[in-house]
């Protein structure tokens, strides 16, 4: 399935240029954060590479077809979508969806909810709980089905700081169990924290992708360095 | 004022009777707007979702038309049924003419629209809401029209009591491709109107009454059942 290219990709609505063209690898294994300003194009890269959006030019490319490639795919949206069901039904929707027996669902389902701490509220309307929660269990619908590349688009963005870091180990705990992930944030810390390598974006435009120790020594543009000291990215 | 409190005494005693004429003719009532609507929502449910998840050329026009068609007259439905079941209409030959199936065809025409147009709106809130999450884990258009028929039950019963409403309170198709038989076509509605022609408001009153309880009786039961009003949530 991996490397993952994006070659050429670019966005236009109206055409105005959203994103690109961006030309990017990604490779099998950590975790890759797309980091950039609010309106740097993350969201719109993200949802580009996963199928979200229709390319105006370019194209995303795995070693595998698109459509097996898909089935492998998850992502967590900034806003949580919750299904209007039960925690429980949240959970185990990917596996029904799948076809998975409904036995098998339901025992995943309950254990991804113990580890998100809701084994409490498994019952409950999943859009009843706070947005820390819903967010936990949206990482963790995603991640239910094992999916080989999960795509986050600023999970944490508005999360108290031991909900993020409760998600964080998660993320970190499925990375290590095999899952590529690519995340974007405007959070420099999280970066620091999750990253092994960083996709930094500007203006639609991939303006560096290398090691995390490398960007943070040397980072490669002035709005990178910038945005490594905490001005204001223009 | 004399009259209305004769009509309510008058429904109580036929009520509190078992006036047989009054229970057929309450059981026809039912069987036919019933049929129809069960006939009505397994048309207009999917239809509804299925407008809700794609995009196809026409799309536009037909939510247009079903939206228009909302507002169909009952009388021009009844004399185009009429038409086509009356002897030397196209299907004159399947002798349905002044039967319950006629009206039930006519009741079926009228409700559909509204039905399929009140379906749609809710679906296609809960699509923007779910689009996202749906296409981000491979979901086939048809399970898409099957989760939002799922997701939006409670929304959609109140989608079937407007059509029930409709359908039960209806006279003008009915008169006309029922004829109001005794015995035989004849429903709460026709019978009121028979019985107003007749002067007899009393009993006229009294059926009236009968059929507002009748709507009432079944608005109830189906929220009961459907349990549309507990926790807040749609």
């Amino acid at each position: 399935m991996f490397p993952l290219r994006a070659i050429d990709v670019k966005i236009e609505i109206k055409r105005k240029r959203l994103i690109g063209p961006i030309n990017l690898e990604i490779k099998q294994n950590g975790i890759s954060i797309l980091l950039g300003a609010n309106g740097s194009g993350k969201t719109t890269l993200l949802e580009a590479i996963h199928g979200l959006r229709k390319l105006s030019a370019g194209k995303v490319e795995w070693t595998i077809s698109n459509s097996l490639a898909a089935a492998e795919q998850a992502f967590v949206f900034q806003s949580p979508i919750m299904l209007r069901r039960t925690v429980a039904e949240n959970l185990a929707f990917p596996l029904k969806v799948r076809r998975i027996s409904k036995s098998v669902a339901t025992t995943e389902a309950m254990i991804w909810a113990k580890k998100i701490g809701l084994e409490e509220k498994i019952k409950q309307q999943a859009v009843l709980l706070s947005g820390g929660e819903m967010q936990a269990i949206a990482v963790a619908r995603a991640l239910i089905t094992k999916p080989k590349m999960l795509f986050l688009d600023e999970p944490t963005a508005s999360l108290d700081g031991a909900t993020k870091k409760a998600i964080e180990d998660i993320l970190i705990s499925a990375s290590s169990n095999g899952t590529k992930i690519l995340m974007s944030t405007h959070d420099l810390g999280q970066a620091k924290r999750l990253a092994k390598d960083i996709i930094f974006l500007h203006n639609g435009i991939v303006e560096a992708h290398c090691s995390k120790e490398k960007f943070l020594a040397e980072p490669p543009s002035k709005a990178a360095k910038q945005f490594l000291e905490g001005d204001i990215v223009l | 004022m004399n009259e209305i409190s004769q009509g309510l005494i008058q429904a109580f005693w036929l009520v509190l009777s078992f006036d047989s004429e009054l229970i057929t003719i309450s059981l026809r009532s039912l069987y036919v707007t019933l049929t129809a609507l069960t006939i009505s929502t397994l048309i207009a449910f999917p239809l509804a979702a299925f407008l809700a998840v794609t995009h196809f050329q026409f799309r536009q026009a037909i939510i247009a038309t079903l939206n228009a068609l909302m507002g169909l007259p009952p009388v021009v439905v009844g004399l185009i049924v009429y038409i086509i079941f009356s002897r030397s209409g196209p299907l004159g030959v399947l002798g349905l003419l002044y039967t319950t199936s006629a009206m039930i065809i006519a009741q079926v025409i009228i409700i559909t629209p509204l039905v399929t147009s009140i379906a749609h709106q809710s679906m296609q809130e809960l699509w923007a809401d779910y689009r996202n999450l749906l296409i981000s884990i491979n979901v086939s258009k048809m399970q898409s029209v099957g989760i939002l028929m799922w997701d939006s039950k409670k929304a959609l019963i109140t989608a079937s009591l407007a059509g029930f409403g409709r359908g039960i309170g209806e006279v003008g198709a009915i008169m006309i491709v029922g004829g109001n038989i005794d015995n035989a076509t004849r429903v709460l509605t026709t019978a009121i109107s028979l019985e107003t022609s007749r002067g007899d408001f009393a009993l006229a009153l009294a059926l009236g009454f009968v059929l507002i309880s009748l709507a009432i009786s079944v608005s109830f039961a189906t929220h009961w059942f459907g349990k549309t009003e507990r926790g807040g949530l749609q």
